[in-house]
């Protein structure tokens, strides 16, 4: 079953469990390394009460958006709290984030999983609706873009439940049958 | 040859480059979309569905709109068979790098290439060593791209194992993927070199990944079923398929040596070959 979920979010993300499939409407901001640092600094140049922050450096082109699909998370593991405690409800991006971030999210916010690569995609439910940092380049600018039932897994949710987690502790586990001999 | 020739076959060898590009990063080869099509046929795991689900959509939008199927475009990796009756010199690595910065405007691609240590990108995809080039002698003339994404590329591994220890290949494979998680963009394809060099067996890996992937010999076939059993599944969310498939290439080595290579790619194991014709 398919949640819908339109932005801005509020306390409706509590609900959402690991491993759901959500569709995501509405206004969301990307950002990578250097917009992070830059609102951390400068301030967010946008509302960020109930607001989405994509982890993606688009390929936009005569104001389209191109192709966007996401970055590695967890390069933004040191550079989320603050945003979270402003008020931002979700994060969308690949590959999940460290353990810091997952008690930062509780009872609050969750973490969104989008396919990595599937860029077209991607770009398929997006609108381009605006720029914050255009100065950082392409890659690093704050985009507004607005979704139309963008597909996600919910990655962690506001309970502390990992999706990427409870996957790689079970893999150790599986892994372990080779640190006995072999021959 | 005389001149007016040797300026054509570069004009011709620039825009076979920059149609392979072209091709290579919008339009998965057949054998690719096949090993896909397979793995997703048997997923059972219901997130993984949806994450197949979404792969096999994204296919087919990057080739509806031709626009690239990932915003990561890559560096791209140039195989080049030359007949014997074009002569290898300098201008032919220049006509490479013309056919890349057309591509990369064209396209268009992501630059991506940047000097190692200032970090100073030079906004057309070539560099010092970039595009990487690899020249074999050939009935034909042709260019094959491999545009290589930085996630699949930062998680690839070498080894030098002892020759006592032809068992543990199968574990420092299996090791790779496990360290790796969900940062390459699982199901994985993995190229493994064995043998050789220490440069050696690196190169081996990277080539292995120009092989179709549809088909295994049993040996890959056996490392790429020890890889699903990790469980780590499309990125990294769980499921029966982390690798699509894994293609070994060995060469021969020092008796006292094992050098092993896995280089890993993302789902999207992009390739494309053109013929140079003037």
């Amino acid at each position: 079953m398919t949640i819908t979920l339109q932005t801005p979010l509020a306390d409706e993300v509590l609900q959402l469990k690991a491993g759901a499939h959500v569709e995501l409407s509405g206004i969301v901001y990307t950002a990578r390394d250097e917009a992070h640092l830059r609102m951390k600094k400068e301030g967010i140049p946008f509302d960020p009460k109930g607001a989405v922050i994509y982890h993606c450096g688009p390929v936009i082109q005569n104001d389209r958006v191109i192709a966007a699909g996401p970055t590695t998370s967890a390069r933004m593991n040191n550079l989320t709290g603050f945003l979270l405690d402003k008020g931002v409800r979700a994060l969308i991006g690949k590959g999940g984030m460290g353990r810091e971030v997952r008690e930062q999210l509780r009872n609050r916010a969750v973490y969104f999983a989008i396919t990595g690569g599937c860029a077209a995609l991607a770009a398929t439910h997006m609108t381009l609706r605006g720029v914050y940092f255009e100065d950082l380049g392409m890659a690093e600018a704050v985009w507004v873009i607005e979704l139309d039932r963008l597909p996600l897994i919910v990655g962690i949710d506001a309970h502390g439940n990992d999706l990427f987690e409870t996957v790689r502790s079970q893999a150790k586990k599986r892994f372990e049958r080779y640190q006995k001999p072999l021959n | 040859m005389v001149k007016s020739d040797r300026t054509a076959v570069l004009q011709a060898l620039s825009t076979a480059t920059s149609e392979a590009l072209r091709e290579a990063v919008i339009w998965l080869p057949p054998d690719v979309k096949r090993a896909i099509e397979r793995a997703s046929a048997t997923e059972t795991n219901p997130v993984a569905k949806g994450e197949f689900a979404n792969i096999a959509r994204n296919i087919a939008a990057a080739e509806r709109l031709a626009v690239p199927l990932c915003q990561d475009t890559g560096v791209p990796i140039v195989y080049l068979t030359i007949p014997p009756t074009i002569p290898l010199a300098d201008d032919i690595y220049d006509a490479i790098a013309d056919g890349v910065r057309q591509a990369t405007l064209k396209v268009p691609l992501r630059p991506n290439v940047v000097d190692p240590l200032t970090r100073h990108n030079t906004n057309d995809n070539t560099g010092v060593g970039m595009p990487a080039i690899h020249v074999k002698p050939g009935e034909r003339f042709t260019v094959t791209i491999l545009p290589k994404g930085a996630g699949a590329e930062n998680v690839s591994r070498i080894t030098m194992l002892l020759p006592s220890q032809k068992n543990e290949i199968e574990k420092f494979v299996v090791e790779t993927v496990l360290e790796a998680g969900g940062k390459p963009c699982p199901p994985v394809v993995l190229g493994v070199g064995i043998g050789g060099t220490f440069d050696g067996a690196a190169t081996l890996a990277k080539e292995s990944l120009l092989l179709p992937i549809d088909q295994m010999t049993p040996f890959e076939q056996q490392l790429c079923d020890a890889v699903n059993r990790l469980g780590i599944g499309p990125m990294g969310l769980g499921g029966d398929k982390t690798a699509l498939a894994v293609k070994v290439k060995t060469a021969a080595c020092h008796t006292a040596s094992l050098p092993v290579a896995v280089n890993v790619q993302c789902w999207a194991c992009r390739r494309a070959t053109k013929e140079v014709i003037w």
